[in-house]
């Protein structure tokens, strides 16, 4: 199966573990990713917190590239990019008068008919008895927290994925792992998002209340599918920790990385190494447990 | 025209849809660093008090995680609503966090430029002009050795569309 692939700046920088994880998962599960060509930033947050027409146009760009390239849809694994795109084809269908000033500033016809698919859906699409045959290791008795964040599932209305306060999907994937989703009540709590670097205390209070919920329900691990959650549950932690001599860490895995990890395939491979929140107390305990093949 | 007509005009939004029944403040989760809570700021511009609307710290502390807009029984999307009074107030030259602007001003910068996001390039601004360079100063050898953060950008090739765009958004 060929689909195409937004990688988003993040998964070029500071999340270059998901964008590694997730190129190697898809291999392996048969599915050939074709990088838009030449593919610009969505303007994230910054767009939209500042110029409204900017935050429309610059998916549109993207949207029209696919268009020329041939692809009907579009796998964008970061949440917040997949937020934009999501939502600059609901303004544009909805506002034709928007789409026309967004026709005249890309100098492209404006298409909104190219499908956007995040990362859950991704993973929902493909056969569940193929991820169970080409499983090498069970993680069982591993418990985890399925973190879904804001922008996967707001706003519903234009998301139209899962639910907006009581998200499942996450966890029927985790599940094909062996792993256990834990219940807890944060799942769908913001982490502060863009204020890391502005406003730093409001991301470690609200991460912190984050990763203690998931704790104190028996999670081992928090499982993300959002690098701006990733960067500050797993980075932040850091900053967490000083603050609290008490803090336990937590690791923050991507839900490709867990997906990867039941596929066997190794530490180097999925970029585990390149978190800041240690991750070897998850690896030591699967290093063993290999599915017995029936 | 007041701003609540603005508000109108930009987004669709009307503000007197909002009938004051907090939902939208119980729920949001930046609350706690806020003076005054986000159905106060729609209750400001409803009165007409504009610049206490403009000037409210609230606008720029919404991190935009859109629980409110999801919880709202009357379907008003107030992230949406604290973005448009973002975007006047920066029309306006009112700036209550201008440290927050700076941030999104030199996030920009580097998109207008190469068509991606450089982190490397959008911290390097921030720090000169806010003068708060000591902060991360701890994880950033660890970010350059992991490969997360390159000194280089990656420029797109077709940097003219970017361009055009940026212009084209600036003039409105």
């Amino acid at each position: 199966m060929d689909i195409g692939y937004y990688p988003g700046c993040s998964l070029t920088g500071t999340a270059k573990e998901y964008d590694q994880s997730i190129r190697r998962v898809f291999s392996e599960l048969g599915i050939n990713l074709v990088e838009l060509d030449d593919w610009s930033c969505c303007g994230a947050t910054s767009a939209h917190a500042t110029n409204h027409l900017l935050s429309v146009a610059l998916p549109a760009r993207n949207l029209s590239l696919a268009k020329k390239q041939g692809l009907k849809e579009i796998f964008i694994p970061c949440a917040a990019c997949y937020n934009r795109f999501v939502v600059a084809k609901y303004e544009m269908e909805k506002n034709p008068g928007l789409k026309k000033r967004v026709e005249e500033m890309i100098e492209e016809k404006a298409d909104t008919d190219i499908g956007i698919v995040n990362m859950v859906e991704m993973f929902q699409r493909i056969d569940k008895e193929l991820i169970l045959a080409k499983r090498q290791k069970e993680l069982k008795g591993f418990k985890v927290a399925a973190y879904y964040g804001c922008l996967l599932v707001r706003p519903n209305s234009i998301t139209q994925f899962d639910d907006a306060e009581m998200p499942t999907s996450m966890e029927e994937i985790i599940k094909l792992t062996g792993a256990e989703p834990v219940d807890w009540n944060f799942k769908v709590e913001c982490c502060g998002a863009s204020h890391s670097i502005t406003n730093m205390n409001v991301v470690l209070t609200l991460s912190k209340r984050i990763i203690d919920d998931a704790a104190e329900n028996g999670a081992e691990a928090i499982i993300v599918a959002c690098p701006m959650c990733h960067s500050n549950l797993d980075m932040r932690q850091r900053n967490i920790s000083k603050q609290d001599s008490q803090h336990k860490n937590m690791p923050i895995l991507y839900l490709s990385e867990l997906i990867g990890l039941s596929l066997g395939l190794d530490k180097e491979s999925l970029g585990l190494g390149l978190h800041f929140t240690d991750t070897e107390p998850v690896l030591s305990r699967f290093s063993t447990a290999i599915v017995a093949k029936e | 025209m007041t701003l609540a007509d603005e508000i109108e005009e930009l987004t669709g939004i009307n503000p007197l849809k909002c009938y004051q029944c907090g939902k939208c403040s119980a729920g949001c989760p930046v609350r706690i660093f806020m003076k005054v809570s986000p159905n106060k700021v729609v209750r400001l511009v409803q009165l007409g008090l504009d610049d206490e609307a403009l000037k409210s710290e609230t606008i720029w502390m919404c991190a935009g995680c859109l629980t409110c807009s999801t919880r709202c029984p009357q379907n008003f999307d107030l992230a949406k609503f604290m973005d448009a009074l973002k975007e006047i107030a920066i029309k306006k030259g009112v700036i209550t966090r201008k440290d927050i602007l700076k941030f999104h001003k030199a996030f920009l910068k580097q998109i207008e430029a190469n068509g991606k996001a450089f982190e490397f390039g959008l911290i390097r601004d921030y720090k000169l002009a806010t003068f708060n360079l000591f902060q991360d100063m701890d994880i950033a050898p660890e970010m350059f050795f992991k490969g997360k953060i390159k000194l280089f950008p990656h420029k797109i090739k077709n940097r003219d569309a970017i361009k055009k765009i940026f212009d084209k958004a600036n003039k409105e």
